[in-house]
């Protein structure tokens, strides 16, 4: 992986606000959808397709791309915003979003959208298919990487530690997951709902490679994904602690805006609040 | 409209409730009724309207996490050792995720468990084709021993709930997200099993069940004006199904359209098919979502553009006509 240099990051971090600022305006438009997951996950978007995968968004079919799979598929308007900076269709689509006729369904469709590695939504079988994929490409000895984002939530799911089992089984070192340990879930916080106590323990104790990050740190991201790759017969799992909702602070860390979009009063409210951060950034004085 | 159904007369502006409340309601009237009734959720309590069970009864209420699969056979346990388990979640993870649980812990095990599946349809909408159910009346009609009930509102619901919980066996109670049109009241009658004629006819019958029963008695008002006698039959049980009524209407018109916010195979449809072909064998038509999966969108837009709409089901009504 390409070296991060300091301008590049910052530009990276310009880049996670300006995908912040979108998504609040994907939601308020669309009138529904998911606030928490994908505001919390936007520094991690932005270090993927603009650092850390091989991609071509002119051509999403290319054969070397590495793959991106999202299990948790609620958060996609994170990775549309994403797709639609780096290339993959216009920045203008953004706003259809959840409406008739649109590439951009409210859980991401496959074959809606071309980039779009799998279908999502109901949760919990990300990475079984990601792990299918890296099988394959393996079987092949094909050098790309397979990424799986999920969420801790889905993590109460059983299949998702099947998957956990059979990619420790075949060894699958071309397989980095992805996890947004950002503690709530829909009817709560996830130690009250479902305790997942130490993730750490229980991957380390399946038999992977665990390295746990500060979710908004985007080299600590880029670097994790790094050692991930330098890992010999194991798969690699960077557990990333985030913060729901990150950037715009009434909704911080609230169960609440897991599944709410703003109405106009709250998105204009918290596009001021991320302006403000932008001018930060702009200005160096965020590290 | 029957006179003797106490339904709601004035259908041109009805109020709008959630079939989700009414399973809500249902459940605290079930708890307070009878204390072996416990409440199971899979992180979805607010939206599956068990919020209120879970604060008035919260030592006989379950909460799983994100585990559908797990939720259906803990039910299952539960019910073996007494309990009357409500499990809720939405019906595209159960009874969709959990079929094979359910099929087993549940059914062919006899086990006293009900299943509501919220967001059923298509009128979930925005949330796209990952979540909404077009399949799961099929999934839960095909098990030996599941009672299968459609409710068509918020009042019918309620009471669905209530009557699962005092007969014995598994049921699936099939929900849905949005507010739909209030038709019953509380003394409309409801019987497990027992069909309902909301509006006589002579030319042709829909059967019907759900919030699309609403779309099939404007489409026969409607068609009263073209001189086209529609009766309506609120087919709220699908399975066990009532041949009876629907004996009755198929021999009386002899020509039958079906309605349903579901896959025409496999549901309403299929199961009167299945039943007339057998009995009494009459021209068919569907109404429901051919053999498709489902979008984003505003519900109102997709129950149009999926054929389900008044207008749709109207020219079901005189394709069927023309085919007597
Ligand atoms: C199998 C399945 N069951 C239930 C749901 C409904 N659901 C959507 S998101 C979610 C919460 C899961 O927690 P997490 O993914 O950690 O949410 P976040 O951190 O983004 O708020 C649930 C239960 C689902 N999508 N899939
Ligand atoms: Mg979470």
């Amino acid at each position: 992986m390409e070296e991060l240099h300091e301008t590049k990051l910052k530009q990276l971090e310009l880049k996670a606000n300006q995908i912040r600022q979108d998504i609040i305006a994907m939601l308020v438009e669309a009138g529904s959808g998911h606030s928490a997951g994908p505001l919390g996950m936007a520094d991690i978007f932005v270090a993927l397709y603009f650092h850390v995968l091989k991609h071509d968004p002119r051509h999403p079919e290319w054969p070397g791309r590495d793959r991106l799979v999202l299990s948790n598929g609620h958060i996609c308007p994170v990775r549309y915003a994403a797709m639609a900076h780096a290339g993959y269709f216009p920045i203008s689509e953004l706003k259809t979003l959840r409406k008739l006729g649109t590439r951009l369904q409210g859980h991401p469709h496959r074959l809606a959208l071309p980039g779009m590695e799998t279908t999502s939504g109901p949760l919990g079988s990300g990475l079984s298919q990601a792990a299918g994929m890296a099988l394959a490409l393996k079987m092949d000895g094909a050098p790309n990487r397979v990424y799986c984002a999920m969420s801790d939530g889905e993590h109460d799911a059983g299949q998702t530690w099947e998957a956990v089992m059979f990619a420790a089984k075949y060894k699958l070192n071309n397989l980095t997951g992805i996890i947004d340990r950002n503690n709530i879930q829909i009817d709560g916080y996830t130690e009250d709902i479902m305790p997942l106590d130490d993730l750490k323990d229980k991957y380390e104790s399946f038999n992977w490679h665990v390295i746990e990050i500060n979710g908004h740190n985007i080299r600590e991201f880029v670097d994790a994904c790094a050692t991930a790759q330098t890992i010999f017969e194991k798969p690699a799992v960077i557990i990333a602690h985030t913060i729901p909702g990150k950037g715009v602070d009434f909704m911080e860390s609230k169960f609440e805006w897991h599944g709410k979009p703003p109405n106009k009063e709250e998105a204009a409210a918290a596009l001021r609040e991320l302006r403000t951060l932008q001018g930060q950034i702009e200005a160096g004085h965020i590290d | 409209m029957n006179p003797n159904l106490y339904l709601i007369k004035y259908l041109l502006k009805p109020e709008m409730k959630a079939t989700r409340d009414g399973y809500g309601e249902g459940l605290v009237l079930a708890g307070e009724k009878n204390k072996d009734v416990v409440v199971l959720c899979a992180d979805l309590t607010e939206s599956t309207r068990s919020l209120a069970f879970q604060k008035k009864f919260p030592e006989r209420f379950v909460e799983l996490g994100v585990a559908e699969q797990n939720m259906a056979s803990v039910a299952a346990g539960m019910s073996l050792a007494g309990k009357i388990p409500f499990v809720s979640s939405y019906a595209t993870f159960s009874p969709g995720r959990n079929n094979e649980q359910i099929r087993t812990t549940i059914a062919y095990n006899e086990a006293n468990v009900k299943i509501a599946g919220a967001h059923a349809g298509i009128s979930v909408g925005p949330d796209g084709a990952t979540h909404q159910a077009l399949e799961d009346i099929g999934l839960m009609r095909m098990l030996p021993g599941m009672t299968v009930i459609v409710p068509c509102d918020y009042e019918e619901a309620k009471k669905a709930t209530m009557a699962a919980a005092e007969i014995i066996g598994p049921v699936y109670l099939r929900l849905g997200r949005e507010k739909t049109p209030l038709m019953t009241t509380f003394d409309t009658p409801f019987k497990i099993g027992r069909a309902e004629v909301f509006k006589d006819g002579r030319d042709a019958v829909i059967f019907c069940c759900g919030s699309l029963v609403y779309n099939a008695v404007k489409a026969a008002l409607d068609l009263e004006s073209e001189r086209i006698s529609a009766a309506v039959i609120n087919i709220h049980t699908i399975k066990p199904l009532d041949g009876e009524t629907i004996l009755k209407y198929a021999r009386r018109t002899k020509a039958a359209v079906t309605v349903e916010e579901h896959q025409i195979y496999g549901g309403l449809g299929g199961a009167v098919a299945e039943f007339l072909a057998k009995e009494f064998p009459v021209p068919l038509e569907f109404i429901g979502v051919n053999d498709k999966f489902g979008e984003s969108g505003r519900p109102d837009e997709l129950i149009e553009k999926y054929g389900m709409g008044v207008a749709a089901i109207k020219k079901a009504v005189k394709r069927v006509l023309a085919r007597k």
